[in-house]
């Protein structure tokens, strides 16, 4: 019981402190408010924002963007992260240039998605789905590759089809690995949808934080920044409840017990 | 050659009444590395007779595994062969169960759904092995855990879940690799019992493979006594003890007799090498 109020107050204390601090920079210190903005005024901005002007239709846009680059890009990992793990030929054919485009600087490539997909959706969500796709794909490989020697020693004397193993022994298995890489994808693939709107949107709340530091309005950048961190502090913790829920082997026996009941 | 045309023309799968359930003759595995190749098995002759208990024996490394592995059909072996009920075994086929020296069990399944692993697997009626799966946990006394988790079974409990599973599809033959060598000691006792208990229920012929002197002579009808370099075996002894065997048994002089002509063996052996 303790144990939890302590990890819920203590984090509270450092937010505490730190609006403090922030109060005490604008307040006392008279920090100018083109550097930083008063607590008040990004409140101000993100009422005004979301309950009378027009950042959900932002929100959506940057979120949709994010959701579908984010699916294709992992969805496209499972698949080849199980080709590369199950045949050695497909590994030999495709994974040095897979490894070569994963040391590419996605960022630095976003013009060139730009030119080649153009300035709709699509260019979004190609270079979201290249952000969220190298650690969903590294962590199937490793996971897959990690599978008890022994089960597949029984699974082959039980003369067990290739399909049934993969499903039955080695995904499991790997379950863990892949939700791993989801988690970190999930913030991977905000950053690729922030970068694709600098690069050319008119919409969405990375285009938002662009056109405001024209304006010097930082408490917008505050508040765009705000709305990106709750959709990736989401995303992470619904991937970490997905993991623990359905990887549900992966953890103390006394938790297996008390889901059970 | 005769009698291999009888068992073709009886469907390639009954042995002649004079073959034992399980042979090999003159098996050799050699492994090729980049350096050099190494003789796991030289010139090895084993049988099992239907229904019996036979253990093979030796030091680490002598390629008692690699036996194993050869019965199960993973490995071909690079000069001789292996027969089960009279025909060669060249792959695995489904016959053949397997205990290891880890329980090995999936995490993400239950007791229940563990021990029809190699049920699904051979695409066998899951009513049906349902039903032998529960026969199997009562054997090994852990009926009440069929819808447990194995993380919540200690590792005595997870190895007897393992044995059930390696009995699950009727296989003609139990390979055990040293099924109690990760178990603590007093475990290893029970499980002994529960073993030779569990054997005699099925008469399954099994090949149990230990470093364990007393547990050898405790569980077997005869005793193969392995060497290393070259993995040979070099002795071959009957177990003469009354079934069942009880822990009386193992106080007993007889059994002291075995386990002294056994060790003395090896004393022979270890100063061969």
């Amino acid at each position: 019981m303790s144990n939890k109020v302590k990890a819920i107050g203590y984090p509270v204390v450092t937010a505490l402190v730190l609006l403090t601090i922030w109060i005490c920079a604008v307040e006392v210190f008279k920090v100018p408010d083109y550097l930083i903005p008063a607590p008040g005024a990004v409140l101000g901005t993100l009422y005004t924002g979301y309950i009378e002007g027009h950042y959900w239709s932002d929100f959506f846009f940057t979120l949709r963007n994010t959701l579908v680059g984010y699916a294709t890009g992992a969805c496209l990992a499972l698949v080849l992260g199980a080709f590369v793990a199950e045949s050695k030929t497909f590994e030999r054919f495709f994974f040095p240039y897979i490894v070569a485009l994963q040391a590419t600087p996605k960022v630095a490539i976003a013009p060139l998605i730009l030119v080649w997909f153009g300035y709709g959706m699509a260019s979004k969500v190609v270079l979201i789905a290249l952000m969220t796709f190298f650690p969903v794909f590294i962590n199937t490989i490793s996971g897959l590759r990690q599978t008890n020697p022994a089960m597949l020693d029984l699974m082959k004397v039980c003369s067990a089809s290739r399909l049934h193993v993969f499903l039955n022994v080695k995904l499991p298995a790997a379950a863990g690995h892949i939700f791993a890489g989801l988690q970190i994808s999930v913030v991977l693939s905000l950053i690729g949808a922030v970068v694709s709107e600098f690069v050319s949107s008119s919409k969405g709340l990375g285009y938002l934080i662009q056109s405001a530091s024209v304006n010097m309005d930082v408490a917008t950048m505050f508040a765009c920044l705000f709305s990106l961190i709750a959709i990736g502090v989401t995303g992470t913790q619904l991937m970490s409840v997905l993991h623990r829920r359905l990887v549900f082997w992966e953890r103390n026996t006394s938790q297996t017990l008390s889901t059970h009941e | 050659m005769h009698s291999q045309a009888q068992s073709m023309s009886n469907g390639g799968a009954v042995a002649a009444d004079d073959m034992p359930l399980v042979a090999a003759q003159n098996l050799s595995v050699v492994f090729r590395g980049s350096r050099g190749s190494v003789t796991a098995l030289q010139d090895l002759s084993v049988s099992v007779g239907r229904g019996e208990f036979v253990s093979v024996i030796g030091p680490s490394g002598c390629g008692k595994s690699t036996l194993t592995r050869v019965f199960s059909g993973l490995l071909k072996p690079t000069q001789g062969s292996a027969f089960l009920k009279g025909t060669k075994i060249d792959r695995p086929r489904g016959d053949v169960g397997m205990v290891f020296q880890q329980a090995n069990l999936l995490p993400w399944k239950t007791v229940l759904d563990n021990v029809l692993v190699p049920a699904r697997a051979l695409r066998q009626n899951i009513a049906q092995a349902r039903e032998a799966a529960m026969d199997l946990l009562r054997l090994v006394g852990l009926e009440r855990f069929a819808h447990n988790y194995p993380s919540e079974l200690s590792g005595g409990m997870q190895q007897r879940v393992g044995i059930a599973r390696g009995l699950i599809h009727n296989p003609d033959l139990l390979l055990m690799d040293e099924p109690f060598s990760a178990l603590d000691t007093m475990t290893r006792d029970h499980m002994s019992l529960e073993l030779q208990r569990i054997w005699m229920a099925r008469k399954t012929s099994a090949l149990f493979i230990t470093h364990s002197i007393a547990e050898a002579v405790f569980l077997s009808d005869r005793v193969l006594v392995m060497s290393a370099r070259p993995g040979t075996i070099v002795e071959e002894i009957t177990i003469d003890l009354p079934r069942p065997r009880t822990l009386e048994t193992m106080a007993s002089p007889e059994f002291a007799e075995y386990c002294l002509v056994l060790r003395k063996l090896f004393e022979k052996l270890v100063h061969f090498n």
